[in-house]
């Protein structure tokens, strides 16, 4: 084998790798079959519990059941036979107790101190699973408890310190202009406050890895996850083991959302230690309920707005307080904060701003990676304050947000000026035509006099950044090989997963495309860190933009090796092509072509002073929801939902439909079912009974539609897509729901008894205000 | 796995799967989802969430759409099963796996093979539903990835096709 080129990703965008996509889109904007469909159809497809190995154990975790305190004792209970399970503490782990991410403070097992309910303490292995849930019980701890704490509020008193010296995982301070020069000026001054609730990922298959160790061949993990290598480096600091010796292989993964970002690493960890304590390959999956209590969520959030707005509804500057739950462990929270505040000031711009963001610690079990990273918590927040806003200055709720779009040249609330050539005001205009949004305004006004159910329309218009945030990528150095297979065939080696969004099929399309070749013509590896090259994780709505844009790079390198050889020419058949391919093989082996990720010059980035060019791009979208409130049950349904948004070049119309309707669907649930109940940090609800997403029937008609512009930093003018979605919904929703009402809510997931509370306390205050005026 | 003293408290039972008679030793309470997977090594059918909310491990049961993680296998005794190899091997059905792929209907595809069979026993009951009529037959199957619009499409599509072949 050898190395065929290195092709530089920032080469590229002025070589020929664009021009075969322009001239010649055959594949790339077509549906063609999602590559793993047929085994997913057919019941085929192999997820982790769906593999056996012989001799294999089953692993289970003893968890701490209060909130904070210290260990004192641990007791084996009686009637199990203790001698027949493979038991591992913190001391049998061979490196560094810790699941390392960007801090190594989360132990991966707790040794002497708990910080959450759920922190994992023992594990337990046997043959018989059916004997671990009982042993699991019969574990005793006994604690030294001590005092917890559970809200942002109280972490903020800093009554007790929890983490740090501070319960502070990370400050944010964004500031442009000089927001203190506003306020004189202002003609009003709009404050608010916003919060939303954790959420449950549920994908439905629940998280489980299998470890297998031998002392020869090192560590092996099989598992549902999103990110390979970073279950590898967790791996290989907690083991103590070299990269050589430690390989991590993705499984089909049955829905991952961001909750198999980080959380896969511990329980790698854990399969981990009973395997090479027992010598034996282990297997721990975990059941729903385990699931919810014990794995990530999206971070609870509270968001603070104070506006100077001018008479004629002009944003003049503001200040925004933006803070995150992010429970007891650092985890993801710093880079969740980044991007929630980054997203803080939306699609509008801000003459002067200072926004401060703050992620604090709670006993909580941590918070983490979930579609949409931070965006969806503060851009609620902003797109709720926009309608109120639009309230005070008197103004409909359209024609605020058009008078604050930004506009091409203009500069977002880090510094990056706005470089597409988007045109905010006519995607809005568009998503009104398409929603009938005038008609039904006017037509809910007359007949909500004196319905029952009263109906309500609301719009939000956002924007989200594709890729890691600001240096991020260039940290990540993503590298991707594409490599000529002695069929002829050529495969893409990628570490990006997965996991329903149809990464496996997008990136063929793109090899495909690059090549001239046809879809069936190439592979792609299934992500095992001993294959494939570190393409970065699989997150941030990242993988058609940057590393579908190296997979086009690897991919004319093999072209290009082939024609650098005489045996290719300057236009060829696929059959040409895989002949070329067939013979190169034959005499030199296998050759892979490389193409390792180049932050263009233009997108600089001050991590110090959150000031520059924070994603390379943007998606944009505007989307209205019509609500129909039961005013005998508080119920809400959306009857109508329009999606429309600018994504860039659509690579695959089908996929690209099923990610927005899909996250619409998961942020209806964020808005008006999805509630965790808490009770001394322990989720109570972590059933599928009684944690309710939204089914087949609760879903409206969700229309979808795209703007296509170019995009010079994706493949073929792609953008980022995943998470966009998830942003928009809520706020939406919420702000159709007061216009149905003419009571707003400033905090999701908004459940009929909230509504019922609200117009009680409405009804009185209206009643109150009535009586005064008679009595006036 | 050695013998535990609990396997002498198993019984043979005997179950029609997939056209096949097959003999199980198996405790009576042990859950159908389980013999499936695990004694019978049909690993299509899923588990999501084990308390019959999810119906990622539906099966037909003598022709009635189960959840198969409340069915205890003693139940099952008897009867005949189909799961998702079974409905994938029948020629007849190939409709419904085509529509899935072609529409979008399956993205992650862990909640696929128990909306297939909800959807195939939904068509045997209703060969020309509506979209609402889907949407509310299939309302005891979660899926967390495609907000349901392309599983909808799918078996209107696989409706089409099965009237016009």
């Amino acid at each position: 084998m050898r190395k065929a080129n290195f092709p530089k990703s920032s080469s590229v965008e002025s070589t020929s790798g664009n021009m075969i996509g322009m001239k010649n889109d055959r594949i790339v904007g077509t549906s063609v079959p999602r590559r793993e469909g047929r085994d997913k159809v057919t019941g085929q497809a192999r997820y982790v519990d769906d593999m056996v190995l012989p001799g294999m154990l089953y692993g289970a975790t003893v968890r701490s059941r209060i909130p904070r305190g210290k260990i004192k004792k641990v007791k084996f209970g009686p009637g199990i036979h203790w001698k027949e399970f493979v038991i591992v503490s913190a001391k049998d782990i061979p490196g560094k107790n810790c699941i390392a991410l960007i801090e190594d403070d989360q132990p991966c097992l707790a040794d002497g101190i708990v910080n959450h309910p759920e922190e994992p303490i023992l594990l337990l292995a046997h043959p018989d699973r059916h004997l671990l849930p009982k042993a699991v019980e019969a574990v005793s701890i006994e604690y030294d408890p001590l005092p917890a704490i559970f809200t942002m509020e109280e972490s903020e008193t800093l009554r007790e310190r929890i983490w740090g010296s501070d319960n502070t995982f990370k400050q944010i301070l964004i500031e442009k202009g000089d927001v203190e020069s506003v306020w004189p000026k202002a003609d009003y001054v709009v404050e608010g406050e916003y919060r939303t609730g954790a959420q449950e990922q549920l994908y439905i298959e629940n998280n489980g890895m299998i470890a297998a160790f031998d002392s020869e061949k090192g560590l092996t993990a099989w598992g549902s996850l999103q990110c390979p290598f970073y279950v590898h480096r967790a791996l290989m600091k907690l083991c103590d083991l070299p990269a050589e010796k430690t390989r991590v292989v993705q499984m089909e993964t049955g829905g991952a959302f961001g909750g198999k970002e980080e959380y896969p690493s511990m329980i790698a960890a854990h399969a981990a230690l009973l395997a090479i304590k027992s010598g034996k390959p282990v297997k721990i999956i975990y059941d729903r309920m385990e699931d919810m209590a014990a794995t990530t969520k999206r971070h609870p959030s509270r968001t603070r707005h104070r506006t100077a707005v001018s008479k004629d509804g002009k944003i003049l500057g503001g200040e925004i307080e933006f803070t995150l739950d992010g429970g007891a462990y650092a985890t993801l929270s710093s880079v969740v904060l980044s991007r929630g505040a980054i997203h803080a000031g939306g699609p509008y711009y801000w003459p002067h701003v200072r926004i401060r963001a703050r992620a604090v610690a709670t006993n909580a079990p941590p918070h983490g990676a979930f579609r949409g990273f931070g965006a969806p918590q503060s851009l609620f927040a902003l797109e709720r304050h926009m309608d109120r806003i639009a309230e005070v200055v008197q103004l409909s709720p359209v024609e605020i947000r058009r008078r604050n779009f930004l506009q091409p040249g203009q500069t977002t609330t880090t510094g990056q000026t706005a470089s597409e050539p988007i045109d905010l005001g006519k995607l809005l205009d568009r998503a009104l035509e398409l929603s009938d949004y005038e008609t039904k305004k006017k037509r809910f006004v007359a007949e909500n006099q004196r319905a029952n159910c009263k109906k309500g329309i609301g719009i939000a218009s956002f924007l989200h950044g594709a890729g890691f945030t600001g240096a991020g990528e260039r940290y990540l150095g993503s590298v991707v090989g594409v490599e000529g297979c002695e069929d002829g065939r050529v495969r893409v080696l990628v570490s990006s997963s997965e996991f329903g969004q149809g990464t496996k099929t997008v990136l063929c399309q793109i090899a495909a495309e690059a090549l001239g070749l046809r879809y069936e013509d190439v592979d792609i590896a299934q992500p095992d860190t001993q294959e494939v090259p570190n393409s970065g994780p699989t997150v941030a709505s990242r993988t058609v933009m940057i590393v579908g844009k190296l997979v086009q790079s690897a991919a004319i390198g093999i072209r290009q090796t082939l024609a650098a050889s005489g045996l290719l020419g300057n236009s060829y058949s696929p059959e040409q092509f895989r002949a070329a391919c067939r013979d190169y093989v034959a005499k030199h082996g296998r050759f892979r072509s490389l193409a390792r990720y180049e932050q263009p010059e233009s997108i600089v980035w001050d991590e110090e002073k959150y000031r520059g060019s924070a994603y390379a791009a943007f998606a944009w979208a505007v989307y209205v929801a019509a609500v129909t409130v039961d005013m005998t049950t508080c119920g809400v349904s959306v009857d109508d939902f329009v999606a429309l948004q600018e994504v860039g070049k659509v690579l695959h119309p089908v996929l690209a439909k099923g990610q927005i309707v899909g996250g619409i669907a998961q942020a209806i649930g964020f808005a008006l079912y999805e509630k965790v109940f808490w009770e001394n940090g322990r989720m109570l609800n972590g059933q599928m009974t009684n944690y309710i997403m939204p089914t087949s029937a609760d879903l409206p008609p969700i229309r979808v539609y795209f703007e296509e512009m170019g995009n010079v930093h994706g493949a073929f003018g792609a953008k980022g897509i995943g998470e966009l979605p998830i942003d928009g919904p809520a706020p939406a929703i919420i702000n159709a729901v007061g216009d149905a009402l003419g009571v707003s809510f400033d905090a999701i997931p908004l459940l009929p008894e909230d509504i019922f509370d609200a117009l009680e306390k409405h009804a009185g205050t209206a009643c109150a205000t009535s009586s005064l005026r008679r009595g006036q | 796995m050695t013998k535990s003293p609990g396997d002498r408290l198993k019984l043979e039972i005997v179950l029609t799967v997939n056209n096949k008679a097959v003999k199980v030793r198996a405790h009576a309470m042990d859950r159908l989802l389980d013999v499936l997977r695990h004694e019978l090594g049909l690993t299509g059918t899923k588990e999501g969430c084990g308390e019959g909310e999810c119906g990622s491990c539906s099966v037909l049961m003598d022709g009635a759409l189960v959840n198969s993680c409340l069915i205890p296998v003693l139940q099952a005794k008897g009867t005949r099963i189909v799961t998702i190899e079974g409905l994938a091997g029948h020629g007849r059905f190939c409709a419904l796996h085509e529509a899935f792929l072609n529409c979008g209907g399956a993205q992650c595809g862990i909640c696929t093979p128990g909306m297939i069979l909800a959807a195939f026993h939904l068509l045997e009951k209703k060969p020309k539903p509506t979209a609402k009529e889907i949407s509310e037959g299939l309302s005891g199957n979660l899926c967390r990835c495609t907000g349901y619009a392309q599983i909808v499409e799918a078996v209107m599509e696989a409706a089409r096709r099965r009237v016009e072949t």
